[in-house]
């Protein structure tokens, strides 16, 4: 597969490391009262959709930037790919 | 001798070859089976199932018959298709599958027992008993049923692999991948084409068509020698195009030296990765057989066959020159080939057509509206029994070419779930619109097969491929050439009494699949299972489109409607040593070594892999005799005296920033932010489910600058989830992270002389406990000059330092440490002993961090922060961790000389010993040269209340048993005041 990163162009896959469902950046508040229960679902709990997916891949043999790719899993059609360093930031404050 | 006159092989080359032993000769060009044809050699191998005799069937990769064995000793090479084996002089060749000499197979006995082996029979015969399927079954019917051997020895020779980037490549050199080549390339777009042929041409070389009314081969080696001269054109012959990939991605095979009499020195075959912005499949087409009554027989093949070998090869496919040849067709295209024979001065008998009221088109006998309905021969077509308006006649003939049409080659186009659809017109498969992106099948590949059609295709779909990236190509001047659209019919086989083979590699014939539909396996895949049908090496390339024929007659249903088989990579076979792509061996995987490696070797180190890490264990001395005694004396010269260790293979991650401190908060479970510069800090990192993931030391030095470390193995992981925690989680931190493992070598100076030793190299730094104490750090410069840090942290529980120089100083800091410390007994030791001094201590390792435990196991509950959030920190507060009670403790033998293997399961003493009473298991065990005892680590149940406690440690596995004392994890130096003096 080639991946289209955002600042160094299309990218053979061979150089990056999966990690999976996007989600994981959403990590849930620690403080909260149901923050066990929380943190099980984003811990152990994943949708795995066929169709369009955002996951998170890492530039590892590049320049090691996590980014956030949107692949359809049926079709591995790359729907885009960002910096997730970019996105608003997002978890524990 | 059966060669003709012409053909495009080099007669000033002659090339002796042998083939089961008998010595003959071909010429430089040939295939292994053109000349053996031209020898007259129609019997090649034996069937996988039946023992029946074969021959060689086809022209080309389709190959389902003439599987033999290449070479000899450790370059034995089962399974190749004698077509496209381009023959060297001293080629060895064997047929395969039989007992005995090829003409007097022993398991040809199984042709006998043919209705035995019908479809299914796999699943009927070997059903039961179970335990007979390894031990008799399998053995037996891989011996009887089966391909060529491995040699079994290692591959001598070496591989490669590489990438490419193209704008197009056109798969296939034919008529259609020369013609959009040319048009690509003059375009000015990059340009790969690749065929797997040796010469390029495609059936342009098979046939007698004539471009510009010059020989086909004019216009290609013209055409050949346009596209070498061009800087954006890369050629490559005898190279397979095996899979389609995402993204425009193919997989290719170059046969580098293949056919070089002796390859070595060469790299035998590279692996090719292609990307590709656009595809042009023009992979041509296979012809298709009618199935008969004993159509399996030596010296009957594909009509196209005939003519390529006529016409390329210059060999008549007959026994005995002279010995007239029938073809069998249902179509135009079948008569090409007796006009071709004809021309060549091969006697024709006739030839049958299907089709009612056929002329000839030359000086030969049709017989229209004919079948053949049996074949005589046994070891090679002698008479073929030719029946019309039910009247039957046998006839001597020499071969008999079968025409029954032509299949797109519709292989790499349904690589990515691309369904092939029915032409209704052409009667056969063509690619489909939702085949892979940016491939454009061209010429026959999707049912353009005529010369001239081809030509034009090729052109056409090279700048339709090419304006889809935006580069605009004109049409190129093609060759004048007469077309010749052939009208394909759909007579399909001959019913039979007899067998009539469909697919011959996997001896399966239309009763076969009669019998199938029978038994109810109505769906093509069922089918295919049932029968195996498609399946071994030539992956049912001229057999599933009959198959398939043969199952819509049965169901009245129409072929579309029954369905259609879809292929995976590999198109051909694709040996796993191209592959590996030469990463055998020591490069299968990258292999680290460290500063002092070299300096390691010359000392005589033994080295074992950490990861991709070379270590070393120990250091042998003369006179050493056994790894214990050099481990012993290692472990014993830090306990009293000073030693070295290089620890560079330790993970080291620089965190800079204005938050780093707040950012190491929220990686490590325990306070990171309150460490002080100029001080280091255990730390215990967490996996996010709460289980303990790594550990290692942190070092402070300056406000907004700290050093990790981490375990060699997790060095890696660490700093890519370091990454996703500072650029997914917490990017609103100023902190940056980089790894500088390799940059820096670290060397372990541990025991009691290590501070005299250290004082030798500083550069007038204060090494006294009072200025630089327990868990201290400091930037300076040894030796006169050159930068370093130290680190007073200890693995082995003695007064040591860790020193750390640029990677480039590792070896001679090395040195210069055994050079200034000879007289404090200064001595190398490895990670053999490195493991005893921890396990001496209670220090956690890689078995007690195997990622089931916690830092309550390891009695570092309170290393878990409760005053801020970090990674893990709230699972493992949950129910199960929490309540977790086993803990880490030490175990001695009550015998002192007995080990307690690592992996040994924990009981209470005198209790049952089963998966309830199981109270825990050992993690590491070693020999303590300071105890003269075994000792242990361990997680037991309750542990840190049961100091005292003997219990039981078993080994089941080998029957062992042992009693064991509860111990506190310090077997050394409880109170730690060895490392703080």
């Amino acid at each position: 597969m080639l991946i289209p990163h955002p600042l160094l162009g299309l990218r053979d896959s061979q150089e990056f490391t999966y990690l999976g469902d996007a989600s994981l950046m959403n990590r849930p508040d620690p403080s909260a009262v149901t923050a066990e229960a929380d943190f099980c679902d984003y811990v152990f709990l994943r949708d795995n959709p066929a169709g369009v997916h955002r996951e998170l891949w890492f530039h590892e043999q590049g320049d090691r930037s996590w980014l956030i790719v949107t692949r359809n899993t049926l079709t591995h059609e790359i729907l885009g790919a960002e910096l997730a360093r970019d996105l608003p930031a997002r978890g524990a404050k | 001798m059966t060669r003709l006159s012409g053909g495009l092989i080099d007669r000033k080359a002659p090339l002796g070859f042998t083939f089961n032993g008998k010595t003959y000769q071909g010429f430089q060009g040939d295939t292994l089976a053109s000349a053996l044809l031209a020898n007259g050699v129609q019997l090649v191998g034996r069937s996988f199932k039946y023992h029946r005799p074969r021959g060689i069937f086809t022209a080309g990769s389709e190959e389902p018959n003439a599987l033999v064995t290449l070479r000899s000793g450790a370059r034995a090479e089962p399974n190749t298709r004698a077509t496209v084996a381009e023959l060297f002089a001293g080629l060895e060749a064997r047929s395969q599958n039989h007992i005995g000499p090829l003409e007097h197979d022993l398991m040809a006995v199984n042709d006998l027992l043919s209705p035995f082996f019908a479809a299914g029979f796999y699943y009927k015969t070997f059903m039961w008993p179970r335990a007979f399927w390894e031990r008799l079954y399998e053995p037996a019917i891989r011996r009887a049923a089966g391909l060529g051997a491995l040699s079994t020895l290692p591959d001598p020779d070496t591989y490669d692999k590489g990438f490419l980037h193209c704008d197009l490549l056109v798969i296939g050199g034919g008529a259609t991948g020369l013609s959009a080549a040319l048009t690509a390339a003059r375009a000015g777009a990059e340009v790969i084409l690749a065929d797997e042929d040796f010469r390029f041409g495609g059936r342009l070389l098979a046939e007698s068509d004539l471009l510009d009314g010059a020989p086909a081969t004019d216009w290609v080696d013209r055409t050949c020698a346009e596209l070498a001269a061009m800087p954006n054109v890369r050629l490559m012959p005898r190279t397979t195009v095996f899979g389609t990939y995402d993204h425009g991605i193919f997989g290719a095979v170059q046969r580098v030296a293949d056919h070089l009499p002796d390859p070595t020195g060469q790299v035998r075959q590279t692996l090719w990765r292609i990307t590709a912005k656009r595809s042009v499949l023009a992979a041509g087409a296979i012809e298709r057989h009618i199935p008969f009554a004993d159509n399996d027989r030596p010296g009957i093949m594909l009509a196209g066959a005939m003519r390529a070998y006529a016409n390329r090869w210059a060999a008549a496919p007959v026994r005995k020159s002279g010995d007239p040849v029938a073809i069998f067709t249902n179509g135009d295209d079948g008569h090409r080939t007796a006009l071709d024979l004809l021309a060549k001065g091969v006697p024709v008998l006739g030839v049958i057509d299907t089709r009612p009221a056929v002329a000839a088109f030359g000086a030969y006998q049709v017989f229209s509206g004919g079948t053949v309905t049996g074949t005589k021969g046994r070891h090679g077509l002698t008479a073929i029994e030719i029946t019309r308006n039910g009247q039957s006649s046998w006839h001597n003939v020499g071969a008999l070419g079968v025409a029954g049409g032509w299949n797109p080659n519709v292989h790499l186009a349904s690589h990515h779930r691309g369904r092939p659809v029915w032409d209704n017109d052409l009667l056969a498969f063509v690619p489909g619109a939702d085949g892979p992106k940016g491939m454009f099948p061209a010429g026959a590949a999707r049912g353009k097969g005529g010369t001239h059609a081809a030509l034009t295709d090729g052109m056409e779909m090279a700048i339709a491929a090419l304006s889809d990236i935006g580069v605009s190509a004109s049409p190129i001047a093609l060759p004048d050439t007469p077309d010749t659209p052939a009208k394909q019919s759909a007579y399909w086989y001959v019913p039979a009494k007899k067998r009539a083979w469909v697919d011959f590699q996997n001896d399966v014939t239309v009763k076969d699949i009669t019998l199938s539909h029978t038994e109810n396996m109505r769906s093509v895949e069922h089918l295919k299972r049932w029968t195996t049908l498609g399946m071994a090496t030539d992956q049912g390339k001229t057999s599933n489109i009959s198959a398939l024929a043969v199952m819509a007659d049965l169901t009245g249903a129409t072929i579309p409607e029954t369905g259609t088989t879809i292929f995976r990579p590999p198109y051909t076979g694709v040996s796993l040593s191209v592959l590996g792509g030469g990463d055998t061996g020591h490069h299968f995987r990258p292999r680290r070594l460290t500063p002092t490696h070299h300096w390691a070797t010359a000392q005589g180190a033994e080295f074992t892999e950490v990861g991709q890490w070379m270590r070393a264990s120990y250091f042998p001395r003369a006179g050493e005799t056994h790894w214990r005694q050099s481990v012993d004396r290692e472990v014993l010269t830090v306990r009293h005296d000073v030693g070295l260790c290089d620890v560079t293979t330790l993970g080291k991650i620089d965190v800079q920033g204005a938050d780093a401190a707040e950012f190491l908060n929220r990686i490590y479970s325990n306070m990171m932010g309150t460490l002080k510069v100029g001080m280091v800090r255990y730390g215990l990192m967490l996996r996010e489910d709460g289980h303990l993931y790594d550990d290692g030391t942190c070092a402070r030095l300056g406000v907004d600058h700290f050093v990790v470390t981490t375990t060699t193995a997790n060095a890696g992981a660490v700093y890519r989830n370091m990454e996703f925690a500072h650029q997914c989680l917490w990017p609103e931190l100023d902190v940056q992270l980089i790894s500088t493992t390799d940059a820096w070598a670290q060397i372990a100076v541990a025991g009691p002389k290590s501070r005299a030793l250290l004082q030798r190299i500083v550069d007038g730094f204060d090494l006294s406990n009072e200025a630089f104490p327990f868990m201290a750090c400091a930037e300076l410069t040894i030796c006169g000059g050159l930068r370093a840090r130290l680190f007073r942290i200890s693995f082995s529980g003695e007064l040591a330092y860790e020193i750390a120089v640029p990677a480039r100083y590792g070896h001679a800091l090395m040195e210069r440490l055994m050079h200034v410390g000879a007289d404090l007994g200064a001595t190398p030791y490895g990670t053999e002993a490195l493991a005893v001094l921890r396990i001496e201590k209670g220090h956690a390792a890689g078995a007690e961090l195997n990622g089931q435990t916690t830092a309550l196991m390891l009695g570092l509950g309170k290393m878990v922060s409760p005053k801020k959030d970090s990674i893990g920190a709230v699972m493992s507060r949950r129910e199960g961790l929490a309540q977790e009670r086993r803990r880490l403790v030490g175990l001695m033998p009550v015998e002192p000389q007995s080990q307690i293997p690592a992996g040994s399961h924990l009981f209470t003493k005198g209790t049952t010993q089963n998966m309830e009473t199981d109270q825990g298991w050992v993690t590491s065990s070693c020999y303590s040269p300071y105890l003269n005892s075994y000792i242990a680590l361990g997680f037991l149940e309750d542990g840190d209340t049961r100091m005292g406690e003997v219990i039981t440690a078993a080994n089941p596995l080998e029957g062992q048993s042992f009693e064991a004392k509860v111990v506190p994890t310090h077997f050394v130096d409880p109170e730690g005041g060895r490392l703080r003096d």
